[in-house]
């Protein structure tokens, strides 16, 4: 577990970053906040030729409140987040999503554009930016993309980055009062990947849902929206059962679960159905007391 | 390469290395093909070396090792226990005419007869998945060949530094007196480091080949696949009762994984004889019945790890009880307590030709009903269940043989030493050091070995040192395994510290010109036996006699070392007993088990060091947790190897433990002077054994039950028929 011999290079600007990952491409690799970069290069799993550690660059750590939207810098860690009063006092998803994230150790070094970059398919941060639809800004040397994070997420470990962009910010759309957000996760032992976790978003008015968005972390090979289940809970109330059992229903359809070593895919349906219920649950009661 | 000295394979070795074999006496016929350092021709399973990179560091040697292109021929391989017996499974090893390495059928005469007229028989199929040790140290080794000298130094990651002294010396053709092995910190073990492992002695034979220093340390993917793996067990058990709820008697049939080998020297089969052995262990039965088929598969080897064998004898016997508690409607503990052999029938040979002596289980039975205030917490949990919570408690009473003595690998001729020899001496300071032939691992032994002898000699525990864990430094012996070091290197160790006492005291007596039997040694000073009038310090006699021996009359002769060999012929395994209990709740959306308390009552005998001894069993009931809900090495049907890290191996983490209460029971074993048996491995023990009847008793309110270690949330919601398809994809 050493890694394979690499080049190492630690720009002061963005500028300088730029133009290594264009010289470079595929070859580099970005290093922020090194969670699971540090991991797959000791495993050999990713060999670089060059580390661009991106530390020094100014800027890309700031959370700030700009057009009804927050705009996360890309190397903001994840305990920042957790932390920020902006998105605290937002009630941000992420403030409820970001204490799943691993552990307290992890938090502190790994970064919002890192998680998003990698695209893990039980990561928590992909899904909350596909459920609340945020825009994911990427530059290079060619300019500037602002990618919505549904077209963002392609695959397995698969996103809309080109080799030569990296992720700058993130635009959260700040959510009015009649929004409600929440995240919940199934795992094993605490801080472990999801076997399956939920980031939903409801607007609820007079206790009806009006417009609902959802997106499941470690279900599938990686998050999206399930427009199918958003209809079918969309114009009934809140605490309508029957409803929320047709969702299910429709939801243990569109889903297409990861088949993976441990559990059946069986069992992932099932957890996302249990999350769901759980979570409009949680929102229902919120909304009658 | 730059920076790349050498690659070795098979061949080179095979100039310095001789291969070896698992033979043992206990196991006649046993098949376990020879093995050598590097694989030679063919790789038997996944984890097993096949070639060694040199170089002058890790990395370096690392990207040698992408450049080696092995010319592999993929043959069909066999992971599946259940598989690896089929006429058409394929063969681990070409020349064997099929995977069963060895079998053994025991009975007692009226078994069947039994069986057949029993009032109850209940009977239960338990599956045990393969789990291993991860010491929080991987397995490291530097070898140092001086071939002016023709000698070795080995400092390596080891339990038993003798052992592997006669191994090494015997495979690499060395004298055994120029083989020196040096244990230092461990960093935990386990039983996982007590194997002989082909890459340890792969690096050996390197630096004899190549004549310099050779090091290896295993990183945490290298020692998931390497370490010994455990318990990986099939298993159909019954047990008969008469219609007053007495048990007759147990059957058992066991299908064990063996991996690719028997593992050496030991031999991996020792765990399922062991588990036996312990078959049905705090209850009076008087017919017997076991089979046992142990086979070879495309993988790890498994070898003794921490309470070999016991766990899975105790997950099979309480299920069994609790079973037939059920079936009886009757209070699982009246059952147990009916069942108990009872101190007053002490000594008793049970049919497995187990002596039982010192025994409390009626003792450790009543003071758990007190630890957990049994009334208060039943009405607790019919209230939880009330709340249509999945609550469940559960008990397992256990028996653990410990501290093996020499019948034990003797009569299987294995050279296993079940003895200890500890030298002490009163250094010319005054301070004591003492020189044993155990090993630290972790277990904390250095610190109880230094209260007995503080005890023995007379002197305060801070000027006592213990030095462990170097063939140099000590006589032959033992090291650590089988939770020995209390009940035989403080054995020892008290013989030794009182030996020395005395030689103290006569040359005292000589030089104040006092009689012996006036005199005595507290805290460090020679004191009036009857007064307690201070007389001189030791540090004081120690100086007269190391530069002053003039000063002493003609003729004492002072003796500043003494040193005293024990080991236990009797009772070839020491038992010891308790009970633990284990509260859980499933979460019924999930299907997650949720630990919420766990008690241990054990008897350990004389209890040396009580804050060693509880986190000792604290840290064995976690291990027993993950054994029962978390742990499992899990094999692709190729004998692909699929837990080989640690977000894919579940270990207990504390996040997700209970508290763990812990009481004694002290009964001295009767046979040695300080009464010690073995503690290390008690919580192990029960811990599996008591998680799995929680979870069955949480199951039982909707006719469910699980069966299978580790306990998943797919199996309960299995059980629970809130799922129906549990095929793994």
């Amino acid at each position: 577990m050493k890694p394979a011999r690499f080049g190492y290079a630690r720009p002061e600007t963005l500028g300088e970053a730029l133009a290594l990952l264009a010289k470079h491409g595929s070859d580099a690799a970005i290093l922020a906040g090194g969670q699971s970069l540090m991991p797959m290069l000791n495993l050999r799993m990713a060999t670089p030729a060059i580390l661009i550690d991106i530390n020094d660059i100014p800027d890309l750590d700031t959370i700030a409140d700009r057009n009804n939207q927050i705009i996360v810098g890309a190397r903001v860690r994840h305990n920042d987040a957790l932390h920020s009063p902006l998105l605290t006092a937002s009630n941000s998803l992420l403030i409820h999503a970001l204490p799943s994230v691993a552990h307290a150790a992890i938090r502190n070094r790994g970064t919002l554009g890192g998680s998003l970059a990698l695209a893990d398919p039980a990561a928590e941060l992909p899904a909350c930016a596909v459920c609340l639809g945020a825009e994911i800004a990427v530059v290079s040397q060619r300019g500037e993309r602002v990618i919505p994070a549904s077209d963002f997420f392609q695959g397995l470990y698969a996103t809309a980055l080109e080799p030569d962009e990296m992720i700058t910010r993130v635009a959260f759309p700040l959510l009015d009062a009649t929004w409600h957000v929440g995240f919940d996760e199934v795992a094993r032992r605490s801080g472990d990947f999801a076997i399956a976790a939920l980031a939903l978003a409801v607007k609820v008015v007079d206790h009806r849902i009006t417009e609902c968005r959802i997106a499941f972390a470690g279900v599938e090979n990686h998050a999206r929206r399930l427009p199918e289940v958003e209809t079918a809970l969309t114009g009934s109330l809140i605490a309508d059962l029957p409803v929320r059992g047709a969702a299910s229903e429709v939801l243990t359809n569109v889903l297409e679960p990861l088949e993976e070593g441990q559990y059946p895919t069986s069992y992932r349906r099932y957890l996302a159905q249990v999350l769901l219920d759980r979570l409009l649950a949680r929102i229902s009661r919120q909304v009658h007391t | 390469m730059d920076g790349v000295l050498h690659v070795l394979t098979a061949a080179d070795l095979d100039a310095v290395c001789r291969p070896w074999t698992c033979v043992s006496r206990s196991f006649p016929g046993m098949v376990s093909p020879e093995q050598r350092p590097l694989a030679k021709d063919r790789a038997i399973y996944q984890g097993e070396p096949v070639a060694i990179v040199l170089a002058r560091s890790r990395a370096t040697a690392e990207d040698a090792l992408e450049r080696i292109e092995v010319a592999w021929n993929e043959l069909p391989a066999v992971a599946s226990l259940s598989r690896a017996l089929d006429s058409d499974a394929p063969l681990v090893h070409p020349d064997l005419k099929s995977n069963l390495s060895w079998q053994t059928d025991i009975k007692t005469e009226l078994a069947d007869v039994t069986f057949a007229k029993a009032a109850l028989v209940v009977s239960e199929r338990l599956v045990f998945a393969r789990k291993t040790g991860v010491p929080l140290e991987s397995r490291g080794v530097l070898a140092d060949y001086d071939a002016t000298m023709g000698s070795l130094l080995v400092h390596i990651s080891h339990q038993m530094p003798h052992q592997l002294q006669l191994h090494l010396a015997d495979f690499l053709n060395l004298a055994p007196v120029d083989v020196r092995v040096v244990c230092n910190d461990v960093g935990g073990a386990f039983g996982i480091k007590m194997h002989v492992y082909q890459d340890e002695i792969a690096v050996c034979a390197a630096s004899k080949l190549v004549g310099r220093p050779v090091k290896f340390i295993a990183d945490r993917i290298e020692s998931l696949i390497s370490d010994v793996h455990a318990r990986e067990h099939i298993i159909e058990a019954r047990m008969a009762l008469d219609d007053s709820g007495k048990i007759l008697g147990f059957d058992v049939d066991d299908i064990q994984g063996l991996g690719a080998y028997s593992v050496f020297p030991r031999s991996s089969i020792t765990e399922a004889m062991s588990a036996l052995r312990a078959v049905g262990g705090p209850y009076r039965f008087d017919n017997y019945h076991a089979s046992l088929r142990a086979v070879l598969q495309n993988k790890t080897m498994t070898g003794q790890y921490r309470s070999v064998g016991h766990p899975i004898a105790c997950v099979m016997t309480e299920s069994l009880i609790d079973i037939a508690a059920r079936k009886r409607n009757e209070d699982p503990l009246e059952l147990r307590r009916r069942n108990f052999v009872r101190a007053d029938e002490l000594p008793w040979v049970s049919p497995q030709g187990a002596r039982m002596v010192d025994l409390s289980h009626e003792r450790c039975l009543d003071k758990m009903i007190e630890l957990i205030d049994l009334t208060a917490l039943r009405l607790q949990i019919d209230a939880m269940r009330a709340e249509s919570r999945i609550v469940g408690l559960g008990f397992a009473s256990f028996l653990e043989f410990t501290a093996t003595g020499a019948a034990g690998y003797g009569r299987a001729e294995i050279q296993v030493a079940s003895i200890d020899t500890v030298v002490v001496t009163l250094e010319p300071s005054g301070e004591v050091r003492a020189q044993c032939s155990a090993s630290e691992i972790g277990q904390g032994i250095q610190q109880g070995l230094t209260q007995i002898v503080a005890d023995a000699v007379g002197v305060r525990a801070e000027n006592v040192r213990v030095f462990l864990g170097d063939t140099a430094a000590a006589p032959h012996g033992g090291g650590a395994w089988s939770s020995r070091g209390a009940a035989i290197t403080g054995e020892a160790a008290w013989g030794a510290g009182r030996r020395l006492r005395e030689q103290i005291i006569a040359t005292a007596a000589a030089l104040l010109q006092a009689s012996a039997a006036e005199l005595d040694i507290r805290r460090g000073r020679i004191v009036d036996i009857a007064s307690g009038a201070d007389r001189i310090g030791l540090d004081e006699i120690a100086r007269i006699a190391t530069f002053h021996g003039y000063d002493l009359p003609d003729g004492t002769s002072p003796q500043l070392t003494a040193s005293h060999q024990y080991g236990r012929e009797a009772d070839p395994f020491l038992p010891t007993n308790g009970i633990q209990a284990s509260l859980v709740e499933i979460e019924r959306d999930t299907g997650i088990v949720r630990l919420l308390k766990h008690w241990v009552v054990g008897d350990c005998g004389r209890v040396i060091n009580p804050l060693l001894v509880d986190e000792q069993i604290r840290g064995g009931v976690i291990q027993g947790i993950g054994e029962a809900l978390f742990e499992c090495c899990r094999y692709d049907e190729h004998g692909q190897f699929t837990s080989g890290s640690l977000a894919d191996y579940l270990l207990p983490m504390a996040v997700e433990m209970p508290d763990i209460v812990v009481g004694h029971v002290e009964t001295p074993y009767s046979g040695s002077l300080l009464g010690a048996k073995g503690a290390g491995e008690a919580g192990t023990c029960g811990a599996a054994a008591a998680v799995l009847n929680a979870v069955n008793d949480a199951l039982a309110p909707f006719d469910a039950r699980v069966s299978a270690l580790p306990v998943t949330p797919v199996s309960v919601l299995y059980a629970l028929g809130v799922i129906t398809d549990a095929t793994i994809q």
